[in-house]
C-alpha cells in the first residue's frame, strides 16, 4: 500500500536536505500523507492514543527520575516529597501513576479491536507480534514501576512476582536471586528495578518504532476486513485521521484528567501508602487492576509451577494466534458464531479480572451457604477463576481453530467503498475537493 | 457516533469498577461531609487549625508526623498560611508553633548532642527514638506514622472518623485481650475470642492504642465546642490535609484543565464534521 512517494520539497533548503536525508520525505510518506482506509471507526483511534501515553509516561517518568531516590530507606520519602515539595510534583506523579492505568486500560482496547477485526490475520503477523512484545515489555514496565514508591504492595508484590520464577525446577532459584540480586526483595532489588524501568520504556520505543514500520507495510485493517482495492477505499492519513485521532484522544485526556485530579488514588491500593515493611504482610496481596485477570489464572491452579505456566501460557498464546485462527475471514461482522464467542470472551476476562481482586475462598453469591461437591466449595472465586480460565484457553485452542473450519461467515462486501457506508457525504461528491485546504 | 461513545464509557467503566467494587469489606464507616470533598472541595482553615492543636496535644505522644515540617503549616492552602508572608519560615505564627518544641540537634561547637527549639524549617520530631522504643512503650505495638495516613487506609478521613469515635462497649460474650481494646471499625478477626453463635462473630477488631479522646481535652481557642466527635472530625481533616497538602491546588488547576479540554473537544469535533463532511465513510 505504501506506494512511490509524491513529497515534493518545495523549498531549497528541503531539495537539499532530500537529497542527503531524505527525513521530510519519510515523516511526509508515513505520517502525512499515508493513505488510510477511509471505513476506519473510533476503536482504530487507540493506536494513536497509546503513542500518546507512552509519550506521556517518558516525559513525566524523566522528571519524576530526577527526583526519585532509589534507596529502600528513601524511595517512600523521596516520592512524598515530590508530592510536596517539587514544583507540580504532584501533577507530574499523579499523571505518571495513572498514566500507567490509561495506557493499559488503551492497550486493552487496541487488543481486542485487533482480536475483534481479524487484525492479527495474514499479511499483519508480525505487526501482531509486535505488538504482543509492546505489551510485554509494558507488563514488565508497569510492575516493576509500581515497585519504585516501595509500599507495602510494592515491596510484597515484588516477591510474589519474582517468587514465581522460583516455581521453575532447577533454573527456579538461581534466576529468583539473580533477579533479587541477592537472598530477598531488598535495596539491590530496588535499585536494579529502577534502573530496568528507565531502560524499558526505550524499548517500547524502539518496538513501536517497528509496531508502525509493520503496519506501513501492509497498511491499515478496517472494520470490514476486505482489503483496499484502489485510492478511492482511502483517504490522506493527515488531515483526516489526524483530526479523528484528535478528537478522540481530547475525549480520552477528559477520561484521564478525571482520574488525575479527582480520584489520583482511586485506582491504588491504600496499602502502598504505608512505607514497606518486609517483617508485616498485607492480609490482602493485590495486584494493580490491569494485572487482575493474568493473577486469577495465577491462583485457579493449586499446583504453582502449574499456575506459573499457565499464566505465561496465556501471554503465550497471544503470540501464536495467528496460526491458531483458521478463519480467513477477517472481520467478525460477517462471522456472526465467532463473533458470539468473542463477547464471551471479553466477558470472560472482565470475570477474570473481578476474581483477581477478590479472596480464593469467598463466595460468589451473597451468603449462600457454598454448594459443595467433590470435596470443594462451588461457589467460590477461584471455581468462578477457574471456569473463566477454561474460557480464555478454549477460545484460543479450540473455538477459533474449530469454528473457521466449520462455520459459514455472511457475505463480504466487495471492497470497502461501496456497500459500507454508514456515513454518507453531506454535500456531492465532487462539489469541493481537499477540505485540508479550507482550514 | 453516540452509540459508539456509550459502548466505550460502559467498557472503560467495567475495567475501572470490577476492581474498585471489589476492594469493598466489612462494617460501613461512618461518613462525614467534608468540607474538601467533590470537585470544588477545599479545606476548612479554622477545622485545619483545630486538628493541629488536635494532634500536637493527643496525637503526638506517640504518633509521629516524619514528612511534615514546621514550615509547611504557613504553607499556601496550610492551616496557618498568612498572605503577607508569602515564604512560611518568615510567618510569625508558625514560628512561634515551631519554638514550643523541642528537637535534637548536634551542637557545632562542641560536637554534643543537644535539644534546642525549633524552627519552621524543622521537621515534625518524632516521639520515640526508634521503632524498638515505639514498641516497647505501646505493650508491642508501634505507633503508625501519620504523615500520610489519611491516604494509607482505605476509606481515608472517613475510617479515621469513624475509628477515634469506634471505641464501644464490647458485646456480651467477647472476651477482650488484656492491653488491648475493642474497637468496632478496626480490621480483625474476633473468631477466637468469641463465646456467642460462630456464624455472627462480631465485626471490629482489637487495637492497642486506648480510646484517647475526651470532652474538653482540648481546648479550641475558636470557641468550638470540644466534643469527641468534634476532636476526631477535626483531627481527621488534618490529617487529609497532611496526607494530601496540594489537593485543593489540584482540584483547583484541575477544573482549568478539564474546561481547557472540553473546548477542546468540541472544536476538534467540529474541525472532524468539517474536515470529513465530503467524504462517505
Amino acid at each position: 500500500m505504501s506506494g512511490p512517494s509524491t513529497y515534493e520539497p518545495k523549498t531549497g533548503i528541503e531539495r537539499w536536505l532530500d537529497t542527503r536525508l531524505p527525513i521530510v520525505r519519510f515523516a511526509y510518506d508515513t505520517a502525512l500523507n499515508f493513505p488510510t482506509p477511509k471505513n476506519l471507526n473510533y476503536w482504530w483511534t487507540f493506536g494513536g492514543i497509546l503513542a500518546l501515553m507512552l509519550g506521556i509516561q517518558l516525559a513525566t517518568g524523566i522528571v519524576l527520575a530526577m527526583h526519585y531516590v532509589p534507596h529502600v530507606d528513601h524511595a517512600f520519602a523521596s516520592v512524598e516529597r515530590i508530592m510536596r515539595d517539587v514544583n507540580y510534583g504532584w501533577l507530574i506523579r499523579y499523571m505518571h501513576a495513572n498514566g500507567a492505568s490509561m495506557f493499559f486500560l488503551a492497550v486493552y482496547i487496541h487488543m481486542m479491536r485487533g482480536l475483534y477485526y481479524g487484525s492479527y490475520k495474514a499479511p499483519r503477523e508480525v505487526l501482531w507480534i509486535i505488538g504482543c512484545l509492546i505489551y510485554l515489555a509494558m507488563m514488565a514496565t508497569g510492575f516493576i514501576g509500581y515497585v519504585l514508591p516501595w509500599g507495602q504492595m510494592s515491596f510484597h508484590g515484588a516477591v510474589v512476582i519474582t517468587n514465581l520464577f522460583g516455581a521453575l525446577p532447577i533454573i527456579g532459584e538461581p534466576i529468583t536471586t539473580w533477579l533479587w540480586g541477592g537472598f530477598a526483595v531488598d535495596n539491590p532489588t530496588l535499585n536494579r528495578f529502577f534502573s530496568l524501568h528507565y531502560l524499558l520504556p526505550f524499548v517500547i520505543a524502539g518496538l513501536v518504532v517497528l509496531h508502525v514500520w509493520a503496519l506501513h507495510v501492509p497498511g491499515n485493517n478496517n472494520p470490514t476486513g476486505v482489503n483496499v482495492k484502489s485510492a478511492a477505499d482511502t483517504v490522506p492519513f493527515h488531515p483526516y485521521y489526524t483530526v479523528k485521532d484528535g478528537f478522540a484522544i481530547a475525549v480520552f485526556l477528559l477520561l484521564y484528567g478525571a482520574f488525575v485530579f479527582y480520584n489520583p488514588n482511586a485506582l491504588g491500593h491504600a496499602d502502598n501508602y504505608i512505607p514497606a515493611n518486609p517483617l508485616v504482610t498485607p492480609a490482602h496481596i493485590v495486584p494493580e487492576w490491569y494485572f487482575l485477570p493474568f493473577y486469577a489464572i495465577l491462583r485457579a491452579v493449586p499446583d504453582k509451577l502449574g499456575g506459573v505456566l499457565l499464566m505465561f501460557g496465556a501471554i503465550a498464546t497471544l503470540f501464536v494466534l495467528p496460526w491458531l485462527d483458521t478463519s480467513k475471514v477477517r472481520s467478525m461482522r460477517y462471522r456472526p458464531t465467532a463473533r458470539l464467542y468473542f463477547f464471551i470472551f471479553v466477558f470472560a476476562c472482565l470475570v477474570l479480572g473481578l476474581c483477581g481482586a477478590r479472596l480464593p475462598d469467598d463466595p460468589v453469591i451473597g451468603a449462600a451457604s457454598g454448594l459443595i461437591l467433590l470435596d470443594a466449595d462451588i461457589n467460590s472465586f477461584v471455581w468462578l477463576s477457574r471456569v473463566a480460565t477454561l474460557y480464555f484457553f478454549a477460545y484460543f485452542w479450540l473455538i477459533l481453530p474449530v469454528l473457521g473450519l466449520t462455520e459459514t461467515p455472511l457475505p463480504q462486501p466487495e471492497g470497502i467503498s461501496e456497500p459500507v457506508l454508514s456515513h454518507p457525504a453531506t454535500t456531492p461528491a465532487g462539489a469541493t475537493a481537499s477540505p485540508e485546504k479550507r482550514g | 457516533m453516540l452509540r459508539k461513545a456509550i459502548a466505550l464509557a460502559v467498557l472503560g467503566l467495567a475495567c475501572v469498577a470490577g476492581p474498585a467494587a471489589a476492594a469493598g469489606g466489612h462494617i460501613e464507616l461512618r461518613h462525614e461531609s467534608w468540607s474538601f470533598a467533590g470537585p470544588f472541595g477545599k479545606f476548612d482553615t479554622a477545622q485545619l487549625q483545630r486538628g493541629y492543636k488536635v494532634y500536637r496535644e493527643v496525637c503526638a505522644a506517640c504518633h509521629g508526623m516524619k514528612l511534615l515540617s514546621f514550615r509547611n503549616l504557613g504553607e499556601r492552602g496550610g492551616p496557618f498560611y498568612d498572605a503577607e508572608y508569602k515564604n512560611p519560615n518568615d510567618n510569625p505564627y508558625v514560628k512561634a508553633l515551631a519554638a514550643d518544641i523541642q528537637v535534637g540537634d548536634i551542637d557545632s561547637e562542641t560536637g554534643d548532642a543537644i535539644q534546642r527549639a525549633a524552627t519552621p524549617a524543622d521537621r515534625f520530631p518524632s516521639p520515640f527514638p526508634n521503632d524498638a522504643a515505639a514498641a516497647a512503650s505501646n505493650g508491642g505495638a508501634i505507633p503508625p506514622d501519620l504523615s500520610v495516613i489519611a491516604k494509607a487506609r482505605a476509606g481515608g478521613p472517613d475510617y479515621i472518623y469513624s475509628l477515634l469515635t469506634g471505641y464501644v462497649q464490647p458485646p456480651a460474650g467477647l472476651t477482650v485481650t488484656p492491653g488491648m481494646n475493642y474497637n468496632k471499625y478496626f480490621a480483625g478477626d474476633l473468631a477466637p475470642y468469641w463465646t456467642g453463635d460462630p456464624k455472627h462473630v462480631p465485626t471490629g477488631g482489637f487495637i492497642a492504642m486506648p480510646p484517647q479522646l475526651a470532652p474538653d481535652k482540648v481546648t479550641f481557642d475558636d470557641g468550638t465546642k470540644s466534643t469527641i466527635d468534634q476532636q476526631a472530625k477535626d483531627v481527621a481533616a488534618f490529617l487529609m490535609w497532611a496526607a494530601e497538602p496540594k489537593m485543593v491546588e489540584r482540584k483547583q488547576f484541575g477544573l482549568g484543565a478539564m474546561v481547557y479540554l472540553l473546548i477542546f473537544t468540541v472544536i476538534l469535533y467540529f474541525s472532524y464534521r468539517r474536515v470529513w463532511r465530503n467524504v462517505a465513510h
